[in-house]
């Protein structure tokens, strides 16, 4: 298992009061997204552990693009990829990023 | 612009995750998670092989309502190793079966399984020892243990002993319900036995109508949440006993059942032997046409 992490300051805040959100499932192709609300507005951290080593390049655009294009500050993000794309990887976060501001019932 | 009409089909089980069937299950906003996925407790074996991890070691467990009844639910992830049972996973589901116990509530199992986990073979064994003990306990204790089986990964191996213990079991066409699996049989008896790519054969050996026809479960519905949600509704009103009568008769109705259908080669001449008019339609048919069709079943009784 390659485990990687990243620290980004992140432009805008995740809004709503979720303190945590998950999407996704750990399957070949695909990969579960924990989103924990724990860290201040401007700062995003996201711990990686996949089982393909080597593509730690590939994670760095894939998460540096996600957090300047999303909402993401604030969120400890941890991912378990069992092999996904980075289109899907890119998908599961953005989905991660809407589950955790939705209002809470 | 056009206005895009809403979708008003009920989402397909087979198809959703082991968190959407919960959500779509329960009454809406009412499921609370017990050892969420924040609290990272994960199978200790897996690290050991380099497989990847769940965070929720692929079962959900919580509390919710049903129609307004307080209930507990378990779900299986099918697609995260198959659903299989490890340690944890395991633990999630007797502690949740002891709780049921304890509180004196009904529970779901929301089956999606090919069995034990191999990598953690041992414990995932005394897994299934330890959950079944815990659903008779539970059932003695009067409480109801429903099973929904419906998932990509059926309910095999060690999931269909725990299926067999319930007081009651809900199945689509989708769902499979078998201890073997169809790649287990052709490994161990070659393929002239049971070939595991032939889907048809799959099916009528191990699917949902077949299942309910033989009595092996009590409730046929679509594959759609708000089915399976209404047959659970069902289902909880429905006591159970379990006691030693009970368990008595069900040893004496398979004993009839092996004499009246042991010689069959195919589940089609099963069907022919229930009395069913055009047996090779079976598989074909719509809910509705098969359930009329189904009238002659095996009846399933309180231990099936």
């Amino acid at each position: 298992m390659e485990k990687l992490s990243f620290r980004l300051i992140a432009p805008r805040s995740a809004s709503g009061t979720r303190t945590q959100a998950i999407v996704g499932v750990v399957a070949s192709g695909n990969l579960e997204v924990l989103l924990e609300r724990n860290l201040p507005t401007d700062i995003c951290t996201i711990d990686i552990a996949t089982a393909a080593h080597g593509f730690g390049m590939v994670w760095d655009a894939v998460v540096r693009d996600f957090v300047a294009r999303r909402s993401a500050g604030g969120l400890h993000i941890s991912v378990n990829d069992g092999g996904a794309r980075p289109d899907t990887v890119a998908l599961r976060l953005a989905q991660g990023i809407r589950k955790i501001e939705e209002p809470e019932r | 612009m056009t206005q895009v009409a809403a979708n008003n089909v009920s989402p397909s089980w087979y198809e959703a995750s082991a968190r959407q069937r919960i959500d779509a299950l329960v009454d809406a906003g009412s499921f609370a998670e017990f050892i969420g996925p924040a609290l990272r407790e994960i199978s200790p074996h897996l690290a050991i092989f380099d497989l990847p991890e769940q965070f929720d070691d692929g079962i959900v467990v919580g509390h919710g309502r049903l129609d307004g009844t307080p209930v507990l639910i378990a779900a299986q992830e099918g697609r995260f190793m198959g659903g299989a049972f490890g340690e944890v996973h395991g633990a999630k589901l007797t502690g949740l079966l002891r709780a049921a116990s304890a509180l004196k509530q009904d529970l779901l199992i929301l089956f999606d399984t090919g069995g034990v986990r191999l990598q953690e073979a041992n414990a995932g064994e005394l897994a299934i020892a330890e959950i079944m003990r815990a659903v008779i306990e539970a059932r003695r204790a009067g409480v109801n243990v429903v099973g929904l089986i419906g998932g990509r990964a059926g309910c095999y191996g060690g999931g269909s002993l725990i299926a067999g213990t319930c007081s009651r079991l809900i199945i689509s066409e989708q769902g499979r319900l078998s201890v073997s699996g169809p790649e287990v049989i052709e490994t161990n008896r070659g393929i002239e036995e049971f070939d595991s790519r032939d889907r048809a054969l799959v099916w009528r050996t191990m699917g949902g109508k077949h299942r309910y026809l033989l009595g092996g479960t009590d409730v046929f519905v679509d594959d759609e949440v708000l089915a399976f949600r209404e047959a659970a509704i069902d289902a909880l009103k429905a006591g159970r006993r379990c006691d030693v009568a009970v368990l008595e008769a069900e040893q004496a109705r398979l004993e009839r059942r092996l004499q009246r259908f042991g010689e069959a080669e195919d589940a089609i001449e099963i069907w022919q032997t229930l009395g069913i008019a055009n047996p090779t339609e079976i598989p074909a048919l719509p809910t509705a046409a098969f359930l009329r069709a189904a009238n002659d079943r095996e009846n399933a009784d309180d231990a099936r």
